[in-house]
């Protein structure tokens, strides 16, 4: 039953969009009606707080837009499918936003995994589509009409061997991955890059598959070595797990992660465990910028007092990027938002100034975070991508930023808001 | 050498608690011949259930032996009844229709319990831990969680029970009778609905035991949760020899040490092949499990 579900809607929904081709064309299209963006996102499952966090992001940025008088004259509306956590669930969803409900643009996915099954029914129906936080090279590499409004794995596992080996002063690490997601086996790779270059040696790399609940075994090995640091690039309810129990077989070194462990759940998990590890982040609520302290008044506000996390931000910064593309496209078709996204140059976004390279990512800066007492994460430091100056206004080192000759994106970013 | 040792633990340990989950397949599968496929969800349940009681008494995260103990019996009884529920709503009907009937009814009743669950508890995974913290214990380089001791503890002790109750009492005399013949045992007074209903019960009660253990040592308590340690539990019943106590003791073990010992030495991306293709190769040399060895013998 399962299994028939989806392909009993998908045909469903063929069958739908058929009979209307042949009349008045998509609802989309129309001049009057509100202009519909799709959204994907795992409501349920075991990621389920990053979809909801997304979905709590759009629906700020998106509101404030509405608020100030919706796209060429019209409102805008979100329509919300959740994929469970499940790829292929993203790509039905996908499927039936394009198809059924005739949406001008996409956002979503979170996990890179779930973004890949997504990206090619968008890049299909030449239906532009923005992912808010998959980090891996891979998505935006399936066509033309995949963008991303995050940073992406390579820096990722730059920023945490560069951390791990400036900062932490470590030269022997062990590596645990989950290889069953494109996301922790990218970062693992780039950080082993960066941190042999750094003069750094890898001495294990054990894996585990997302879902398993028992790591003692990888990590008894990797405690027969003794690395000063771990790093496991993995998602939250894995990394909680995989703290406590390296703690049990008796390893004390800190645990290192990426943008995967942004949950509070990491915490509640993770318990005292996960306490003293550092992860490489896309923004932090403590940032002191302005930028950053309205957003999260704002949120805030809507939320009934939640703290912002950077899935929130990133995607509240997706849906702004988009919809700043559609005020500045000809129309609202496929090709045009297409390219006015693609034309996107110093959009003021909170995780910072958002400039699309030839590839459509963006390059941005990273924080690092570290888990303190209770389970509060603690601003450690920002690192930049290599060559680009830290700029004013928008980050935790502004003061520092300052005395250095301010770029020219930080300074456009400022006057375009 | 000490990872070694530290991985035969690990096994241990984490076979204990397949154990516990098999004895209920392997029981419900003696006396009716149903592979009840909701047992895995029962024991999500009774994780929940303890997570609900834990929350209600104040003791989610420093609980008490008391605290701990209550958690537990609450969470049993929970289970017990809904074990009774079950049984008499999806299986006592179907009881005279063709086995496949029965065990396509048990698949819906594990999916009806996840989603349902999914609803009930919502989606996310939560946490609570039941057993009072204690470092554990260290032997040289090898370290010994406390729940580890408690979970093989339990397991045994839960076993030596049952054994009991099925040779050595009036109720496990007449499950061996109907398991043996229904009609025949039936017409020779026994009452084979109570039978029924006591066996599920029991098996659920030692799912709920099950429930509670694991969540104390995988802290992650969420409605999809019983989907694996079930499927593996159910594996270690068939490698034990199905309807066989002892034998899910045997089979819950063997699978928990080879699953450690691949995790260990080769890659975990092989534990879960390697445990099927063991038990698929038990099963050519000996069809009926590890120590299953004819009808008569089956409860």
């Amino acid at each position: 039953m399962r299994r028939i579900l989806p392909i009993v809607l998908a045909a469903a929904a063929f069958a739908a969009c058929k009979k209307q081709d042949q009349g008045s064309g998509p609802t989309s299209q129309d001049a009057t009606g509100p202009i519909v963006i799709g959204e994907v996102g795992s409501m349920t499952g075991t990621e389920a707080t990053f979809g909801l966090s997304s979905a709590n992001g759009i629906q700020l940025a998106i509101d404030e837009f509405n608020v100030k008088g919706g796209v060429k004259g019209r409102r805008l509306e979100v329509k919300v499918l959740d994929d469970q956590g499940r790829p292929e669930e993203a790509a039905t969803a996908a499927t039936r936003l394009i198809s059924s409900e005739h949406v001008v643009a996409l956002l979503g996915e979170v996990a890179s995994t779930r973004s890949m099954f997504m990206a090619p029914k968008a890049q299909q129906a030449k239906v532009p589509m923005v992912t808010p936080s998959s980090t891996n090279p891979a998505v935006t590499e399936k066509g033309d009409y995949i963008f991303r409004a995050c940073f992406i794995d390579p820096f990722q596992g730059y920023v945490g061997a560069t951390f791990a080996a400036n900062n932490l002063k470590v030269k022997k690490v062990a590596i645990l991955k989950d290889v069953r997601n494109d996301y922790s086996v990218g970062l693992a790779k780039n950080f082993i890059d960066a941190f042999t270059k750094h003069g750094g040696q890898i001495v294990a790399q054990e894996s585990y598959s997302n879902g398993d609940v028992d790591f003692k075994a990888q990590l008894t090995n990797i405690k027969g070595l003794s690395p000063q640091a771990l790093y496991v690039p993995g998602y939250y309810t894995d990394v909680g797990l995989i703290a406590r129990q390296a703690r049990e077989v008796g390893i004390t070194a800190p645990l290192l992660g990426g943008d995967g462990w942004d949950s509070e759940k990491l915490y509640e998990i993770g318990g005292d465990a996960i306490v003293g590890s550092y992860f490489s982040n896309h923004y932090s609520p403590d940032d002191p910028s302005p930028r950053i302290q309205e957003f999260v008044t704002k949120y805030k506000k809507a939320f009934g007092g939640q703290l912002p996390d950077s899935l929130a931000a990133q995607a509240y910064d997706a849906a702004g990027m988009l919809v700043d593309a559609m005020k500045r496209a000809k129309d609202l078709a496929g090709p045009s938002i297409r390219d006015a996204l693609a034309a996107t140059k110093d959009y003021a976004g909170v995780t910072g100034n958002i400039t699309l390279d030839q590839n459509r990512n963006p390059l941005k800066p990273a924080v690092v975070l570290k888990v303190g007492k209770g389970g509060k994460y603690e601003f450690v430091t920002k690192i930049y991508p290599e060559g680009m100056q830290p700029e004013s206004g928008s980050g935790g080192e502004a003061a520092s930023g300052a005395g250095k000759p301010g770029t020219e994106a930080s300074n456009a970013g400022q006057s375009k808001k | 050498m000490a990872e070694f040792f530290q991985h035969i633990i690990d096994g241990i340990s984490v076979g204990a608690i397949y154990a516990l989950i098999a004895l209920g397949y392997t029981m419900v599968y003696g006396v009716l011949k149903l592979i009840n496929f909701a047992h895995g969800d029962v024991f999500m349940v009774g994780a929940m259930i303890g997570w609900y009681v834990a929350r209600w008494t104040g003791e989610s995260r420093d609980p008490s032996i008391p605290g701990a103990l209550l958690i537990t019996l609450a969470s049993m009884a929970v289970c017990g009844c809904l074990g009774f529920v079950i049984e008499r709503a999806a299986y006592r009907p179907l009881r005279n229709s063709p086995r496949l009937n029965s065990l396509i009814t048990a698949i819906g009743v594990s999916f009806f319990l996840e989603y349902g669950g999914q609803y009930v508890f919502g989606p996310n995974p939560r946490v609570f831990t039941v057993l009072p913290r204690h470092p554990g214990v260290h032997l040289g380089p090898v370290s010994l969680g406390y729940v580890d001791i408690v979970t093989v503890i339990v397991s045994v002790a839960l076993m030596i029970v049952l054994q009991r109750i099925v040779f050595h009492t009036k109720m496990g005399t007449a499950m061996r009778a109907v398991s043996f013949n229904s009609t025949v045992a039936s017409l020779m007074g026994v009452n084979i609905d109570r039978v029924i209903s006591f066996t599920f019960v029991l098996g659920s009660v030692l799912a709920a035991v099950a429930g509670i253990l694991y969540a104390s040592k995988y802290p992650s308590v969420q409605p999809l949760m019983g989907l694996m340690p079930g499927l593996k539990a159910f594996v270690a019943a068939v490698l034990g020899g199905i309807g066989n106590v002892p034998g899910a003791m045997l089979g819950g073990l063997v699978l928990g040490l080879a699953e450690q010992v691949v995790s260990g030495y080769l890659s975990s991306s092989w534990r879960d092949a390697v445990a099927f293709a063991i038990l698929i190769l038990v099963l050519l040399v000996r069809p009926t499990g590890l120590l299953g060895r004819g009808e008569a013998e089956k409860v």
